[in-house]
This record gives C-alpha cells, structure tokens and sequence, in this order.
C-alpha cells in the first residue's frame, strides 16, 4: 500500500474542493496538505479583510469562514478515504472559541479533523493557529450532515477528480 | 447643514473619524453615525463589511443588516448557495454594529465564542438580518442572531455570541 501517492491524490482533490468555492478562490485559500481525515489549510493576510481597522486584526467572521472549510473539507477527504465517494456535506452546526487575534501580515493555518464519520452525519475539529497549533488563535467543533453522492452532480465531481481538466 | 468645518484640501478625508495619534476614533464614528441617522457608516470603517457587501439600514429603535446577493460569496456552486462561513461572517458583524450603536462602545467589541445553527440553504439572493442583546454585563455581552431571506419565520441560520466589551 503506497501511502504517499494516495495521501497526494488527496491533497489534489482537496484543493480541488476548495478551488471549486468562489468564497475560498476570493479568500486565496490553500490546501497545504490533506490526509484520510485530516486537512490543513492556509489563508494569507489581506487588507480587505480587517475587521479591527484599529489594529488591522481580521475579522473572526473570516476564521469563521476558514474553520468552516477546513472542517467541511475534511469531511469530504474522510468520506472519499473511506468509501471512494464523493459527498459534499452542508454544515449543522459549528461553534468557534477565539483564544486571541489573529497577528497582522502573517497567514493563519486552519487544521481540521473529522473525527467520528457516523451513517448520517460526520462530526469534526479544527484549529487556526498562526506560529504554533499549540498556542491557538480559535478553535471549533461541528457537525455536517451526510447526503447522497447523487446529489454531487456530475460537473462538480469531474472538476474534483481532476478529469474536467485533463479534458480542457 | 454640517457643523464641523471642512477643510479645502482632503475633502475626501473623513478626518473626524480618527483622534490625534491617528488611531480610529470608535466613539465618534458612532456618534457620527447617529446623527446622520445612517449606521452604513460604520461599515465603510471596517473592509470584512465591504468585502462581503453588507448594509444596514435603521427601522425605528430597529436595526436590520443586509447582505446583498453577491457572486463572490457563493460556496457550493452546485445550489448554488452562499458559504456558510460568509453568512456567519455577516452575523457576526451585525452583532458588533448592535452592540456599537446601542451600548455607546469606546472600542469595537471583540467577539469570544460565536455558535452557528445552520437551518437551511442560504440560496443566491439576498439575506438578513437582526440581533437580540440577551444580556449585557459589565465585560461581556451575549448576543442572538437570526438570519432569513424570502421570509422571516424561514430562518436559514440562528447564532448566539459573546463578546467582550469595555
């Protein structure tokens, strides 16, 4: 079992996903790296993100937003590991604590984790941190609900899988 | 008419919105706002709000924030539906300007913890919102959100917030 090439493909089709969002693509978020549950993602500072024009902090709201597809994107990693299919799971419920701003002109790195994959919903972790994942800028907790991979649609899983641009 | 006296050169410079080291001037930009009864301008002070688009506009003792339908905040394509972390992003945001606007804040309020209920598909159209200050002590403030579109009973998502403020 190669674990590296399947780790790879992963890491691909993660940053697919993420590719395939219009808010991620605004926020020029990153995959760095995506394993059976785990995914870790980079969001690089912007100007046009500051929520504290005071101190040119960013506003939670785009943690928020990088938690959530972090989380969301591990789910799909999780279930594609799992089951080689492709699911896009919509958000429950997420809940983010802020332990402290983020610092200007660094990126944040968001760690996610699906942690426990039941039969209708998936439950997940995650981590923003900016220098070290043990001293955090937040953390949350979420769970996404299971549907069907009919529901993917065919041009969205061409486009994940790679072959929407093999063919282009 | 205006009372404070403009300045030929800078007009474009909104000057009372900064104090004298330069840093912004939270109290006075929400005083300003009062006045000119026009809460956008708060959001003009702070990027995330245009980035995201959003709006406010004032109903009597009432405050309801918009988020216009953008394409740029869009998450799944498929729906397609906004991004979940946009409409808390937007949620979030209302919360700050609520509690700006109604509790004379010095400083921009610095949220804690921020707990999202998602209840439907936020589709491509506009969306809303309004905020209930649960409770306000002396340093933190709890804060439920409610987000709808066509109608207000269809709520798309619920939020509740703590922030801390002095």
């Amino acid at each position: 079992m190669s674990l590296t090439s399947e780790q790879g493909s992963l890491t691909g089709m993660a940053s697919r996903f993420v590719e395939q969002l219009t808010q991620c693509r605004k926020l020029k978020l990153k995959v760095l790296e995506a394993s059976g549950k785990k995914v870790l993602m980079e969001l690089p500072y912007d100007a046009q993100l500051v929520g504290y024009p005071d101190t040119g902090v960013i506003h939670g709201g785009v943690i928020t937003t990088l938690m959530d597809t972090a989380s969301g994107c591990a789910v799909v990693c999780s279930i594609f590991d799992k089951f080689q299919l492709l699911e896009i799971s919509p958000t429950l419920d997420l809940r983010v604590d802020y332990m402290k701003p983020a610092e200007p002109h660094k990126p944040v790195y968001g760690f996610a984790e699906c942690y426990k994959l039941s039969s209708s919903v998936a439950f997940t972790r995650a981590i923003a941190y900016q220098d070290s994942i043990d001293n955090p800028i937040a953390h949350a907790v979420g769970s996404f609900m299971r549907i069907s991979p009919e529901m993917v649609g065919e041009e969205f899983r061409l486009a994940l899988m790679g072959e929407a641009d093999d063919n282009a | 008419m205006h009372d404070e006296p403009k300045s030929a050169v800078g007009i474009e410079q909104d000057d009372s919105a900064h104090d004298e080291t330069g840093k912004l001037d939270v109290k006075s930009i929400v005083k300003k706002a009062k006045e000119l009864n026009d809460f956008g301008h708060l959001l003009e002070h702070v990027p995330y709000a245009k980035f995201i688009g959003m709006a406010v506009e004032r109903f009597g003792d009432e405050l309801v924030f918009k988020l216009p339908a953008k394409d740029d905040n869009i998450g799944n394509p498929i729906l397609p539906a906004l991004h979940g972390g946009v409409i808390a992003g937007f949620m979030e945001m209302s919360a700050i300007v609520q509690l700006m606007v109604f509790m004379q804040t010095s400083k921009v309020p610095k949220v804690v913890d921020f707990s999202i209920d998602y209840l439907r598909a936020g589709y491509h159209k506009d969306s809303f919102a309004e905020c209930k200050i649960t409770r306000q002590g002396r340093r933190v403030a709890n804060v439920n959100i409610n987000c709808w579109q066509t109608n207000r009973k269809h709520l798309i998502a619920t939020a509740r917030a703590h922030f801390l403020i002095d």
